[in-house]
């Protein structure tokens, strides 16, 4: 779909703002240059123009989490390749060099963890993975995260980090957004929260399900969030996208976010709210 | 599309054979016993390359089928399958998205709410219907029809046609995403039998959005992917002319769905394409609906509910 070709354009440009090595780090976003232990400190957010530059879905853990511990589950599911997928790679090529590259998650991390001693059903996205593409494994892996909070009754956590559902699995990609969201239907049925926390970027069919599913829709700030990729709407439209448009603060101003909050903030943030919406 | 004559390449033997077998009818009236021979010949020719090019069509020539312009939409099969139909308009929101239509329909003695995408066939028919990509509005409508089927205790009959949903700047502003999240949430809670039926193009999320269903259908010459072949081959192969080897890679179309349990049947369609003879299309997928809303509608519905759940819950393909 359209949508598709916005997470590849975002995967090129969102590249470079990846974590940058060496001792000084240069803003992609201001060109401000901070010293790399400082940028640290401050959970790699710009502290010039509080651009929140990409970071790896384990220091999410530790920043999140109580004792920045995750039991971690499913790690064995791995993606198979039912369709004989090949363009100028095979899938299963692009498996194994993606698993090299980002550790063999698959794309997601999940488990059960606690925050503020009250325990979660968590699940990150890794987008160092294929785009945090979504296919068989990472919709499986964020079903049973939501059937352990269905079966467990606690509040469900989901960092989502994604251009969209997953070309080279053709259909059974998107029919990983109705798998989700079907299961999203019976947390909510059961009264079950869910936080949906969206972090820079999470567009396509992972945004076009359970990332818009939340009880509470938090984002980062800055985070290129929406439908379609800016390319395929450029190319729709035929001029260029106004400034903003399809950003957190654009989203929140449209009505589709509960809060934009800063990485620092979004613990402390969820604590509170979970205070509030379980039932324990 | 080669001409004005509005056939595709592969079909013009056919078309051509065609015209030339109703010329001689022409000059035959009358009655000339050698030309009724000939035609006769000329007649089992044709039939026997309709079968040729039809059994060995491509997945990329069945994809161009899909949007054949002279295509049976949605409306025209309403229109020859129905009677009664009340056509219901507006979000109650925003505004009526004329891409996305429904209403209370009979077929048979069944009513029904049937909601789908419509395509344009002239110009200024395709813009009003904007080439079938529905906006946020038109999911909204889609949800607003949904509820009232299961207030009033009549199935629904979903039909799907759209090349996606529509990828513009209003669109995103008023939440495409979301409105079609909500949608697929919803339909699994919808307390009332769903069918859909996939009549041409099922893009991605603008298909899923109103594509959740007790039973899913798809035509014989229609595709349903996560992305239309074109558009994956501009990212894959950065060349949206490769769409034939993108058709290839993602295989769209129905025999392939069917295998992997993404639709629970094929609707069979005329010899050579709903095209050639829409009200015998239209009466195959008539009578799939007959029989599958009397099995339905026979049902308990908590349990229709849970097989709708558990159908799409085991959909996808992992190792462990």
């Amino acid at each position: 779909m359209e949508w598709f070709r916005k997470a590849k354009s975002g995967l090129v440009s969102q590249e470079r703002k990846n974590i940058p090595e060496g001792l000084w780090t240069k803003c992609k976003s201001c060109g401000e240059i901070v010293y790399s232990k400082k940028m640290e400190q401050y959970l790699w957010v710009c502290p010039t123009c509080n651009f929140h530059f990409r970071i790896p879905s384990r220091k999410y853990i530790s920043l999140l989490l109580d004792d920045g511990h995750l039991e971690e589950m499913d790690n064995k599911l791995a993606s198979a390749d039912p369709l004989k997928f090949k363009d100028s790679k095979k899938y299963p090529d692009r498996i194994k060099a993606a698993n090299d590259k980002a550790g063999g998650t698959e794309g997601l991390i999940t488990g059960l963890a606690k925050m503020g001693g009250i325990p979660v059903s968590f699940s990150i996205m890794d987008f160092a993975y294929i785009g945090g593409s979504m296919g068989s494994v990472i919709g499986e892996k964020v079903a049973r995260s939501i059937e352990r909070a269905i079966d467990k009754e606690i509040p469900l956590i989901i960092v989502s980090c994604s251009g969209g559902a997953r070309m080279q699995e053709g259909v059974l990609a998107l029919m990983q957004m109705a798998k989700t969201s079907g299961l999203l239907a019976v947390l909510s049925d059961k009264k079950v929260p869910f936080i949906s926390i969206l972090t820079n970027p999470t567009t396509g069919g992972v945004m076009a399900s359970f990332a818009s599913l939340g009880d509470v829709i938090i984002a980062e700030p800055k985070a290129l969030l929406g439908f379609a990729g800016p390319r395929v709407i450029q190319q729709t439209i035929g001029q260029d996208l106004p400034e903003g448009f399809q950003s957190s603060e654009f989203l929140m101003e449209k009505g589709f976010l509960d809060k934009i909050v800063e990485r620092r903030e979004l613990r402390d943030t969820c604590i509170s709210l979970l205070k509030y919406v379980w039932r324990g | 599309m080669a001409d004005g004559q509005q056939h595709l390449e592969f079909e013009r033997p056919i078309v051509e054979l065609e015209k030339k077998i109703s010329d001689m009818k022409d000059f035959s009236v009358g009655g000339n016993i050698e030309f009724d021979s000939e035609i006769d010949s000329l007649q089992k020719k044709l039939k026997k390359l309709r079968e040729e090019v039809y059994s060995g069509l491509s997945r990329w020539q069945r994809v161009q089928l899909s949007r054949h312009p002279k295509r049976p939409h949605t409306l025209d099969y309403i229109k020859l399958m129905t009677t009664d139909f009340i056509e219901l308009h507006g979000d109650r929101s925003f505004a009526d998205d004329r891409a996305m239509i429904g209403g209370f329909a009979r077929i048979g003695d069944q009513p029904v709410m049937v909601v789908g995408q419509q395509k344009g066939r002239d110009t200024k028919q395709k813009l009003i219907r904007n080439f079938g990509m529905a906006h946020p509005e038109g999911y909204r409508k889609a949800r607003r029809l949904f509820h009232m089927a299961e207030k009033f205790g009549v199935p629904i009959v979903i039909f799907i046609d759209t090349p996606g949903a529509y990828p513009g700047l209003g669109a995103e502003e008023r939440g495409q995403a979301e409105a079609i999240a909500k949608n697929i949430q919803v339909m699994f809670q919808i307390k009332t039998p769903i069918v859909v039926v996939i009549l041409g193009e099922g893009a991605s999320g603008g298909a899923l959005g109103i594509g959740i269903g007790d039973r899913v259908f798809i035509l014989e010459y229609a595709w349903y992917s996560v992305i239309s072949p074109e558009a994956c081959a501009a990212i894959l192969w950065r060349d949206a002319g490769k769409g034939p080897e993108a058709a290839e890679a993602l295989k769209p179309t129905s025999d392939t769905l069917l295998e992997l349990g993404v639709v629970d049947d094929i609707i069979a369609e005329p010899p050579s394409g709903a095209h050639t003879d829409p009200p015998e299309a239209a009466r195959l997928v008539k009578e799939k609906l007959v029989t599958t809303l009397k099995e339905l509608t026979a049902r308990d519905t908590g349990e229709l509910l849970k097989e709708r759940l558990n159908k799409y819950r085991n959909m996808g393909v992992v190792r462990e």
